[in-house]
């Protein structure tokens, strides 16, 4: 688990241009899958078993985009200035280091401001690449880029840029090649575009008509000093969404998913979110609607460039989904 | 025959938040069983009542929306038997402390829902309203017995019950949007012993306080040829006097704006002015604010009507309603779908938009 | 009078009779919500050339203009017909409203502007309290919008009722490279969008949405891209060049985009990551054919490519705007030769796309 956590975060893939992690998924998904396609938006929609006796076309989300940040100038004196791409934090940029797809590298800074206790804002960064003008400067209006900071391993934990959410696709990705039957049509989503509103999943959803919809993603925590009230903690097991700040899932499945867990004996905590959503929002609202769900793997210090996760969290996550996709779904 | 008064005292004394509306939703379809041909649920919960129009083939539908889901709270921790909520649906945080709530867990707990005292905050934060982190409900019972009877997710409903009061009046929480669900199963009575020329689709509705996820999917799922949203709007009243507001009592508004098609508005101000049934214009220029939002926009596109009943402090437990105003609502949906004819379409929307 | 086209390069120009168009179109009021007027003219204006044309339930005019090829790309083009405006809300008698407004406009453009009210376009005042009765402390603050009000004189009072609409009494005229008018956005991308509709290319099956209420969000483009169901789209439309210099004389890192250097082309906004295949495709075509474009600045903003991306399986767009000063306020201004190299390079464009654009996978 942790070196294909480590191989994908090594990726870089910002919303709208996830072309390099779409390659590598599609590598490691090939060979215990029925089908592996293409979409109009980049989604990668792989699917694995027929619909049986009693079966669902059960649709599995995780978003492969990562948050980028675009070159919307390059100033006379070299400088570059930026836009973000997804919700990019100013307080997490000052001396941040980041890669462009072209391979250039560069370092985050910002105008010097009078008032140093205040925090800047997107516009008053800047990145030095090393020139000294737009004629010698590598990168140009338009070129995007990824925080550039390697996969640190801790032991129990880990820390990368791009947790949120190569680890959820590595757990697709792993149940994927564990599920052995299933009476159920598998579609396993690995969806663009969620960093900027759900964009992949929203049309994905709509050319898969899935039965039932759950979505992998990561979620918040309250375990780190001073953190806003939250249950959920690193290291306590996967958690069951019950809400979050764009939806709520549908109390059969979370009650499906609660009870599979206590059967199965696999170490699982409940969730509210109060500040973000994922692609199971999208899946939901799809046609005549479809029962949704989520499985989040609990994470601190989201959209930074170095988040953490329990390893732990992330193989129950796996055994959780296994188990939920494997039999019969009976939802009361 | 339905005595609207003690159907909706029944409607507001159960839960039904949104996300959770099935307490409510079985008291509204065992009202509607007996008025339409087919009782169904939506993939998400939805319920829809089909009146079928008369003659036999296919024919022209008309979806009259009406959501039944009601804001509260749900839990989100629990610490030392003190209870942490966050908000479903828009809640106001100034009406909060000081109200009975029912603890929706493993048995219906009441609670107070009260505010961390201000001698326990920053000095500079005196006298202001709380924020959702700083209420919690206290059910008065051990913390071993709150954490066996309570657990993250469980919700709270506001505990106030209906009240009647003068002129005609009803007061009580989730008057938003369970009035309209009586104007709705008013007009399916009302439309028994007629021969419809449409189909009609009566459909109460989820989530919209959330995300209008009901009025999207059912849209859908139904395809109508005509969508109609009947919500509640601002009646006149303690320091709410403007241009949005409307009197208590006055009979319903119809909607004008860009969520709602010119032609409907029309169709339905003249249905109105037929019937000698008192109503009020209601410019709604950007927003109507209602399910009609998502049922616009969805698939190729429908044209909409906005219905709405005056309401007096909206989103508090205390909401008031004169009932005249939801039977005049009954009535006026009745009438324009008893004018409906197979060739209604073409006749309504001829003149504009072309 | 028939427009020219170059016949070297087989290209279209904007002559006397397109200048005509658009006058009539900016000069025209449709106010988002009630688009009647504009859609009148399209409606007029296309029928000689289009194949099929329907008016939706929201008001959308949507034209297909068939191919002669046997499995043709399917194209989508959209322009927004309305505009940014105001609804009375209430007569408050001797002939003052008071009103609300439709699309994001900045409430100091509006005191001390003529107005037009109504179908009948009666003229009226948006006034101001006379700045000798201002004290002191208000003349820090904008004028509230709350407090201003629309008169269209007593005799008028009554003819006009809340619910109606209204918008700048601004009259088009041309001077020099330049185009002065109201609603500029989006009746630029309108005459674009029937420039190419009346000398449609017989490559594709083309499919022109002159949709409503973009500026209310996006509503009109997100059910007609859900009817046309294309390959993929264009949004045509408008966005502000903010190319002034700064007082502080610092450069300008924040222009969006320019006038004079053709259209823009959007690679990211808030609503929409442009399709790279379709980005490289016009650059690629703008090259070939020598018409001068640039990038507008990624950041916020958008088109109604942020709903027409997002329909049905998702459909790759991409956005080109005509550059143009003072967005959402009584006058707008453009330069005549940048809507001329837009017009020549979506032309260009549409003459030379071919299905082999969506082969590669997207990027």
């Amino acid at each position: 688990m942790k070196e294909l956590i480590q191989q994908l975060c090594a990726i870089s893939s910002p919303s709208g241009y996830e072309n390099n992690i779409r390659e590598a998924i599609k590598k490691e998904v090939t060979p215990f899958a029925d089908s592996a396609e293409v979409d109009a938006l980049g989604n990668l929609i792989v699917r694995k078993g027929k619909k049986g006796k009693d079966g669902m076309r059960i649709l599995l989300s995780a978003h492969m985009d990562e948050l980028g940040i675009i070159v919307t100038h390059v100033e006379k004196t070299g400088f570059v200035r930026f836009g973000s791409i997804g919700f990019v934090y100013p307080h997490y940029l000052p001396a941040s280091r980041v890669l462009f797809l072209n391979g250039v590298r560069g370092v985050i800074n910002h105008d010097t401001l009078e008032d140093r206790t205040k925090m800047p804002t997107i516009d008053q960064f800047f990145i030095d690449v090393g020139a000294s003008s737009p004629a010698n400067c590598p990168v140009k209006i338009g070129d995007l880029a990824v925080f550039d900071r390697p996969f640190l391993d801790m032991g129990d934990r880990i820390a990368s840029k791009a947790l949120d959410n190569r680890v959820s696709c590595a757990v697709l990705i792993q149940a994927l090649q564990q599920v052995k039957q299933s009476p159920n049509e598998l579609v396993f989503l690995f969806s663009v575009q969620e960093e900027v509103g759900v964009r992949g999943a929203i049309t994905a959803a709509y050319s898969i008509d899935p039965d039932l919809g759950i979505a992998v993603d990561v979620t918040g925590v309250g375990d780190t000093p001073s953190a806003k009230q939250m249950e959920v903690s690193l290291g306590k097991g996967t958690a069951i969404k019950i809400r979050d700040s764009g939806m709520l899932c549908d109390p059969r499945i979370v009650r499906w998913m609660r009870e599979t867990a206590e059967k199965a004996k696999i170490p699982h905590q409940m969730e509210i979110l109060r500040g973000g959503t994922t692609d199971a929002y999208a899946i939901q609202s799809n046609r005549s609607g479809v029962p949704t769900g989520a499985i989040s793997i609990p994470c601190r210090y989201i959209h930074s460039p170095s988040e953490v996760a329990d390893i732990h969290d992330l193989e129950n996550s796996v055994q959780l989904l296994v188990e939920l996709i494997s039999g019969p779904v009976k939802l009361k | 025959m339905i005595e609207l008064s003690a159907f909706l005292k029944e409607l507001l004394s159960l839960p039904g938040l949104s996300g959770y509306e099935d307490p409510v939703r079985d008291v509204i379809a065992d009202k509607w069983r007996p008025l339409v041909d087919e009782l169904s649920l939506s993939k998400l919960g939805s319920l829809h009542g089909l009146r079928r129009a008369a003659a036999p083939g296919s024919h022209p539908s008309i979806l009259l929306a009406a959501h039944m889901d009601a804001i509260g709270l749900m839990v989100t921790g629990i610490a030392d038997g003190w209870i942490k909520v966050t908000q479903v649906g828009g809640l106001d945080m100034r009406i909060l402390p000081g109200q009975m709530v029912t603890v929706l867990g493993q048995r219906d707990l009441p609670g107070i829902l009260q505010m961390i005292p201000d001698r326990l905050k920053d000095k500079s934060k005196a006298g202001n309203p709380p924020k959702i982190t700083d209420l919690f409900v206290d059910v008065g019972l051990a913390a071993r017995e709150v954490t066996r009877s309570v657990k993250i997710g469980d919700l709270v409903s506001f505990a106030q019950l209906p009240l009647e009061m003068t002129g005609g009046t009803l007061a009580g929480h989730s008057l938003d949007n369970r009035a309209s669900v009586a104007a709705l199963t008013l007009c399916l009575e009302e439309l028994r012993p007629f021969n419809l020329a449409w189909d009609v689709w009566a459909v109460a509705t989820i989530q919209e306080e959330e995300t209008l996820l009901g009025a999207r999917t059912s849209s859908f799922d139904l395809h109508p040829d005509i969508a109609v949203a009947v919500d509640v709007t601002f009646a006149k009243g303690p320091g709410s006097n403007d241009h949005h507001t409307f009197p208590l009592g006055k009979g319903p508004t119809i909607g004008v704006g860009s969520n709602m098609h010119p032609a409907l508005t029309t169709r339905f101000k003249k249905t109105a002015d037929e019937m000698d049934l008192p109503y009020a214009m209601e410019t709604m220029p950007k927003y109507s604010g209602t399910d009609a939002m998502a049922m616009q926009v969805t698939a190729e596109g429908i044209p909409c009507a906005v219905i709405s009943i005056p309401l007096r402090y909206m989103h508090t437990p205390v909401e008031m309603v004169a009932l005249k105003d939801i039977q005049r609502t009954a009535r006026l949906l009745a009438r324009f779908i008893t004018q409906l004819e197979p060739d209604s379409m073409e006749i309504i929307f001829a003149e504009s938009r072309v | 009078m028939s427009p020219k086209i170059n016949p070297n390069s087989g290209m279209l120009t904007i002559g006397p009779a397109q200048i005509a168009l658009l006058e009539r179109l900016s000069n025209a009021v449709a106010v988002s919500g009630n688009e009647d007027e504009v859609r009148a003219i399209v409606l007029e204006s296309v029928k000689p050339q289009a194949d099929d044309i329907r008016v939706d339930a929201m008001g959308n005019v949507l034209v297909t203009c068939h191919s002669k090829a046997a499995h043709p790309l399917r194209v989508m083009l959209d322009a927004h017909m309305d505009e940014v405006g105001f609804m009375l809300v209430e007569d408050e008698g001797e002939g003052i409203y008071a009103f609300e407004v439709l699309g994001g406009v900045d409430e100091r453009q509006l005191p001390g502007k003529a107005i037009w009210v109504g179908k009948d376009h009666l003229p009226g005042v948006i006034g101001a309290k006379p700045v000798h009765l201002a004290e002191g402390s208000e003349m820090h603050s904008a004028i509230p919008l709350k407090s201003l009000r629309i008169d269209i004189g007593p005799a008028n009072g009554g003819k006009v009722s809340p619910g109606d609409y209204g918008t700048f009494a601004t009259k088009f005229q041309k001077s020099g490279p330049s185009l002065f008018g109201k609603a500029l956005d989006d009746r630029l991308g309108v005459a674009t969008l029937i420039e190419l509709v009346k000398h449609h290319p017989d490559n594709i099956e083309l499919l022109v949405a002159f949709t409503v209420q973009e500026e209310l969000g996006l509503r009109g483009a997100k059910v007609a891209a859900v009817a046309l169901h294309p390959d993929l789209a264009f949004a045509i439309d408008s966005t502000p060049a903010f190319d002034f210099p700064r007082p502080d004389e610092k450069e300008n890192t924040q222009y969006n985009c320019r006038l004079d250097g053709g259209p823009a082309i959007y690679i990211a906004d808030a609503g929409t990551l442009s399709d790279p295949r379709l980005i490289r495709f016009l650059t690629q075509t703008a090259e070939k054919y020598a018409i001068p474009y640039h990038f507008r600045q990624p950041g916020g903003g958008g088109t109604n490519a942020g709903v027409i991306h997002k329909a049905l399986g998702g459909i790759p767009s991409v956005s080109i705007s005509v550059p143009g000063r003072y967005a959402h306020t009584a006058v707008l201004m453009a330069r005549l030769a940048d809507w001329q190299n837009t017009l020549r390079l979506v032309y260009t464009a549409l003459q030379d796309i071919t299905p082999e654009v969506l082969i590669p996978d997207r990027n």
